[in-house]
């Protein structure tokens, strides 16, 4: 029987090349859907196969490794993707956002600010911003190279001219560097501001759909509105009960069935470090 | 309280410990070996090596195995193992006209040079369960003959000779064949791609696609022009040799759908050819295969798209079971954070109704 020897972070040197091209393309086009060869990863498709691409190919020895999913490290995909690269690369793993090298994120930006010497590397389920509107792949590249973003504002209005405010609370589509609308996966819209100017470099891997796309640090990212409908955060009007912040976002945990909840940051090194300063 | 809600390194450790338990079964049965998978559920291997897109009884038989006999997460197994394999190059294209038959059929001519040859099949047995399987059964042995040397032309070479059909697509040497494991598909597809994808593609969605088409849902008046199955052999064409190496055989299931073509301006009317491939015995999916390869050449032969399996895009996107899996079990992943922002936008929306209804001004009851 064939017995499989795996290389450093498990893809082969060839596939991490053409990964590698990609990404280049991607940062030199910000926002533009990069087509790559997607392989098969030990993980199914939908469960981050696009991320750990990326992190596959850009990880060296000496990196730092945190992966995060909710915005936290101990859910449990983020824990087996965590667990994929310690044994694949044997590369060092950290909760800590800032001690990590290299992010992989799965729905959140960490609140922490990040920095020039970090990447972070978000893993995409749908990278078409256009698709809900347009499910036609050949139609919404079309779109993109007109930059014929009529529908998609549209969508807002319509939105506006129904409920009153835009319904989009996650994947909120923005504009990079003026020129492309890009998915910014399904993150809330609260972490949109975030990816704006940020010192890092981010970069979107979307593995099913065969796509990586990048914003190149310090880059400037809007989300889309209206000037009399500017585009507002969400976040749930409170503190987190365990360390008190008052400007993170926060997950709602049911504690009873009598209607009892509390809500706590969603980002579990930010809430962690916070109590540890407290103490 | 908060720890209970996430889950941890140890709760997956015992879950997978918990899952090899189960596979394993009770310990008091016999395990069950790869060779009696390889033996005994050979059409299950047959599909696992199709859609896995990879040639290896033994490694389709463990993972199977390892799967518990569930075929998509087998399919899935391989084709992950398929992807670290490095690519040496790319075999002479197969001659199944020279393929040894073990089966051959037509359902076009009554009789044909190299005769019907029915071989294993389950066509007109009996669907009755066999209570003699229950037990160790005793098989007769088949009854055997001398191995024809005559060919076994294909009944669409044979109509091709005289223009009723049209003409194998003859391979381009200088334009290599696509792959689309090692390219991102792009639309519109070539048929190059078109029947790559739909043999690595999921066979009860092929098969559902077929259907429609029989149904009328884009219609191509199909005949099972022939159905053979035997063993092919592969040839390698080595730089350092110069000439072209045999690599040794494998078995194919391959159908040749004949269908109806009124012509066009230019075109003269004759029949037109569906195509469908696959590793082993594996009738359902090449038939299934060829019947939808017929219908994505709508567009190349001018006919209208209208119906899904005419639709290259939406079958393609479609047909590959290991993304639609991966992309439909993965609901299972946490979305507290989406979930958190549209709680709250239902609860602003739900105040803002009430607060409608009860006549006050809107402002004031958003959050």
């Amino acid at each position: 029987m064939n017995a499989p020897v795996y290389n450093f972070a498990y893809l082969d040197e060839q596939t991490k090349r053409m990964i590698r091209r990609a990404i280049l393309k991607a940062v030199a086009i910000p926002g533009y859907q990069v087509p790559f060869a997607s392989r098969e990863m030990p993980m199914p498709f939908g469960w981050g196969t696009g991320g750990v691409q990326v992190t596959a190919s850009i990880l060296g020895p000496d990196d730092i490794l945190k992966v995060i999913d909710q915005g936290a490290d101990d859910t449990t995909n983020a824990v087996s993707i965590r667990k994929f690269f310690a044994v694949t690369a044997g590369v060092r793993t950290t909760t800590s956002t800032n001690e990590a090298t290299v992010i992989q994120t799965r729905h959140r930006i960490p609140e922490a600010p990040l920095r020039e010497d970090q990447i972070l590397v978000y893993q995409v389920p749908i990278p078409e911003p256009l698709r809900f509107l347009e499910p036609r792949e050949t139609e919404t590249r079309r779109m993109h190279a007109l930059a014929d973003y009529g529908l998609m504002h549209v969508k807002l209005y319509e939105d506006i001219a129904v409920h009153g405010h835009i319904a989009t609370t996650y994947a909120y589509p923005v504009k990079v560097d003026d020129r492309y609308v890009m998915d910014p996966s399904p993150t809330p819209k609260f972490d949109n501001p975030k990816m704006s100017d940020c010192a890092a470099l981010q970069l979107f891997g979307a593995g099913r759909e065969k796509r990586i796309y990048a914003i190149p640090p310090f880059t400037k990212v809007v989300s889309l509105d209206f000037e009399d409908h500017p585009f507002e955060r969400y976040r749930h009007d409170g503190e987190c009960t365990l360390c008190g912040a008052d400007d993170s976002f926060l997950d709602e945990v049911i504690t009873d069935d009598r209607g009892g909840r509390m809500f706590v940051c969603s980002d579990t090194d930010f809430c962690e470090k916070r109590r540890g300063d407290a103490a | 309280m908060y720890v209970a809600v996430k889950g941890g390194e140890r709760a997956i450790e015992n879950a997978h410990r918990l899952l090899a338990h189960e596979r394993r079964g009770h310990r008091t049965v016999p395990e069950i070996s790869l060779v009696q998978i390889a033996e005994q559920l050979a059409l299950a291997v047959d599909r696992v090596m199709t859609e896995g897109s990879l040639y290896d009884r033994e490694l389709a038989a463990l993972a199977i195995k390892q799967a518990r006999g569930d075929m998509i997460e087998a399919i899935f197994l391989l084709r992950a193992f398929r992807a670290t394999l490095p690519r040496f190059g790319v075999s002479v294209p197969l001659d199944t006209g020279k393929m040894q038959v073990r089966r051959r059929i037509s359902a076009a001519f009554k009789d044909l040079p190299g005769g019907q040859v029915l071989g294993p099949t389950f066509d007109y047995t009996h669907r009755l369960l066999n209570f003699d399987l229950e037990d160790q059964s005793s098989v007769p042995p088949p009854s055997t003959s001398e191995a024809q040397d005559s060919a076994m032309p294909r009944v669409s070479d044979l109509l091709a000779a005289d223009d009723l059909i049209e003409a194998s697509p003859q391979a381009d040497a200088g334009t290599p064949v696509g792959d689309l494991t090692r390219e991102p598909l792009s639309f519109p597809a070539e048929r190059d791609l078109r029947l790559q994808n739909l043999a690595r593609g999921d066979e009860g969605f092929l098969l559902a696609l077929g259907y429609s088409t029989q149904r009328g849902y884009g219609r191509t008046h199909p005949f099972a022009g022939e159905i053979r199955l035997g063993e092919v052999e592969i040839d390698f064409f080595a730089e350092d040799a110069g000439f072209a190496v045999p690599l040794g055989r494998i078995t194919l299931t391959e159908c040749q759908m004949i269908n109806q073509f009124h012509g066009s301006a230019a075109v003269p009317p004759r029949f037109t050819r569906g195509y469908g491939l696959g590793f082993g015995h594996c009738e359902r999916k090449a038939m299934s295969m060829a019947l939808v390869d017929r219908s994505l050449r709508a567009r190349e032969l001018g006919e209208e798209v209208k119906a899904p399996a005419q639709d290259e895009e939406f079958v393609m996107s479609h047909s590959d079971n290991v993304q639609a899996t991966g992309f439909v079990e993965h609901l299972k992943l946490p979305h507290y954070v989406d979930f958190q922002s549209e709680l709250g936008l239902v609860r602003m929306m739900r105040a803002e109704f009430q607060a409608a209804q009860s006549g006050e001004p809107l402002a004031e009851a958003a959050e």
